[in-house]
């Protein structure tokens, strides 16, 4: 499996803000290498965010984001010790997936 | 043509931009530099270095099978807290003055069991192969100090005499261009195009400088130690390659932090 | 490999010794530096370990910073002196050439670090130091401001006689500047080859010639 998220989530009032740090390289595809030859485009196309199974967050991505994406969001209907899972999917059918506990 | 009054609005602040010309632009870009900076302070991918880092520090691994939990980096076996801002300092059983980097190739060896000069040979392909390795390892010590005000020992003979050596070299001009750490580094506030350029004959303030490396720079998406910050500086300035933890860079080390004393260190820190 | 460490530390260790009476004076770290610095290099690319070595003007620049005081007015002229010999003029008695390649030289800072080729064409590296024209406001602040250069100087004509001391001054700056301030930190673009000579001439006239953006 591809390296770990760091995956941070925490409740302030009725709203969790959740901040995710992926590891991937994030390769647009329209780069070239020193030989002038294109480098194949390698890049997360979907996350999704699930809480106690409900999705809570969907995104279809390009390689327009940069490499070692930070994403941010928030979410209500959660307490604290609720578990939120993150899950990306690349254009080469690589996976990640990972939880947090809500602090 | 009627204009609406939000157009009035956007036509004056716009005159008044054009008005205030050249001077406006340049506080403009380095205010946007700022918040630019201040942005990605959130969610610095120098995290996920540290993660595999700490991965790294537990695991049982080389000839021995050991893991590198008693590695001493100045503070005893098994201290992280309150060492890199320590470093680089003399160790008494190698009998040099070592920073972070030529330390865990010390541990890595008397632990592990791998051989030293392979892990030389390995550190010059740097981020790639073991490489990437010790440069996560690096990232994890550094920022059990984090927060840390930097206080380097001058109490050694070898300690003292590396601070010397280090100024010398921090002034030495030659190459083509005739450029020495100082040409860039050696008065308070200039810049190179945009990039402001700390001065290092002195303590340049909290998380600056000395203190802001290691760093994630966003432009190359790569995690740069110490190390790999001289060695580039080294490459800008027209010299030969400095060897990777040769004395001269050392030095250069001991020179920075020395003056650093007192400064915060934020590392991991996020660069452009 | 222990002994790979020892080779860039013995150094110390030797000198540390013999300095072990008293305390190290100045030249003895001056000599630990050069043995330093001898270990601790090596070469790459077109970066050859021949740029270690220091000239006059480096050797005795280098020394008045680390003691912290400026170079004694007899050492400076001497310098000078011994730059002004290196100045080589247009073999053609033209100094200005087209501002158009001068602006792309002043913003490339390519050409002779370890990763750049060595048949490959050099930049001015201007504009990581100076400011030129209004235009460009990525500059830098380690050199001074030559936004307006020739204007400032009233320079309408280059190649009239009363621009004359001007233009010459220009070309001594930028084939050497030590000719004039020993210890500058501008590069020596001409007689360290940054630049060649058709190069120099086109900066030039992205300097002086009054069509040039960096006079508008």
């Amino acid at each position: 499996m591809a390296d770990p998220m760091r995956i941070r989530a925490a409740l302030a009032g009725d709203e969790t803000t959740v901040r995710v740090l992926m590891a991937h390289i994030m390769e647009t595809g329209i780069r070239k290498d020193a030989s002038g030859a294109l480098i194949p485009a390698h890049f997360i196309q979907d996350v999704e965010a699930t809480h106690n199974g409900k999705s809570v967050l969907k995104t279809m991505w390009s390689g327009a984001v940069s490499q070692n994406p930070f994403l941010s969001f928030k979410f209500k209907g959660a307490a604290k010790g609720d578990k939120v899972v993150v899950k990306w999917v690349d254009n080469k059918g690589d996976s990640r997936t990972d939880e947090v506990t809500i602090a | 043509m009627k204009k609406s009054m939000v157009q009035r609005q956007v036509l004056a602040a716009a005159a008044l931009l054009v008005g205030m010309g050249a001077a406006l632009a340049q506080d403009a870009t380095a205010t946007g530099i700022a918040q630019y900076r201040e942005m990605l302070q959130d969610g610095n991918p120098a995290e996920l270095f540290e993660m595999k880092g700490e991965k790294l520090w537990t695991q049982n691994r080389g000839p021995k099978n050991a893991t590198l939990e008693k590695c001493d980096f100045g503070k005893g076996p098994g201290v992280l807290k309150g060492a890199f801002v320590e470093l680089p300092r003399y160790f008494a059983d190698t009998g040099r003055v070592q920073d972070l980097e030529s330390r865990l190739i010390t541990c890595m060896e008397t632990l592990q069991g791998y051989k030293a000069e392979d892990l030389y040979k390995a550190a010059a392909n740097y981020g790639k192969g073991e490489s990437a390795n010790m440069v996560a390892i690096t990232t994890y010590v550094v920022t059990a100090s984090k927060g840390m005000d930097f206080a380097l020992p001058q109490g050694n003979e070898k300690e003292k005499t590396m601070y010397e050596v280090g100024k010398r070299l921090f002034f030495a001009r030659s190459g083509p261009h005739d450029f020495a750490c100082s040409t860039c580094h050696g008065v308070d506030g200039q810049r190179i195009r945009l990039q402001e350029l700390p001065n290092l004959t002195k303590n340049p303030g909290d998380g600056v400088g000395f203190a802001a490396w290691p760093a994630y720079r966003v432009s190359n998406g790569q995690l740069w130690t110490m190390q790999k910050r001289l060695n580039d500086c080294y490459r800008q300035q027209r010299f030969p390659e400095p060897k990777f933890g040769s004395d001269a860079t050392i030095a250069l080390a001991v020179y920075m932090g020395v003056n650093s004393k007192s400064a915060e260190s934020i590392v991991p820190a996020i660069k452009r | 490999m222990k002994k790979f460490l020892k080779i860039t530390s013995v150094s110390v260790a030797v000198l540390m010794l013999a300095a072990c009476a008293s305390s190290p004076s100045s030249a003895d770290y001056d000599k630990i530096t050069s043995q330093v610095t001898q270990g601790s290099f090596q070469a790459k690319g077109q970066a050859s370990l021949e740029r270690l070595q220091q000239d006059d003007a480096n050797r005795l620049c280098s020394a008045a910073d680390v003691a912290g005081q400026p170079l004694d007015d007899k050492t400076a002229q001497m310098i000078q002196a011994a730059n002004l010999k290196t100045i080589k003029w247009p073999a053609d008695g033209k100094f200005l050439g087209d501002w158009k390649n001068g602006e792309k030289l002043a913003q490339s800072g390519r050409g002779l670090t370890w990763s750049d080729k060595a048949e490959s064409a050099n930049g001015g590296n201007c504009y990581n130091c100076h400011q030129i024209t209004k235009e460009e406001i990525s500059y830098g602040t380690i050199g001074p401001s030559l936004y307006n250069y020739g204007k400032l100087r009233g320079v309408t004509d280059p190649n009239s006689p009363a621009a004359r001391g001007v233009v010459e001054y220009t070309w001594v700056k930028l084939w050497n500047a030590r000719a004039y301030s020993a210890c500058s930190q501008m590069p020596r673009v001409g007689h360290n080859g940054i630049l060649g000579e058709a190069e120099i001439k086109d900066v030039m006239a992205l300097l002086l010639d009054p069509a040039s953006p960096a006079n508008k």
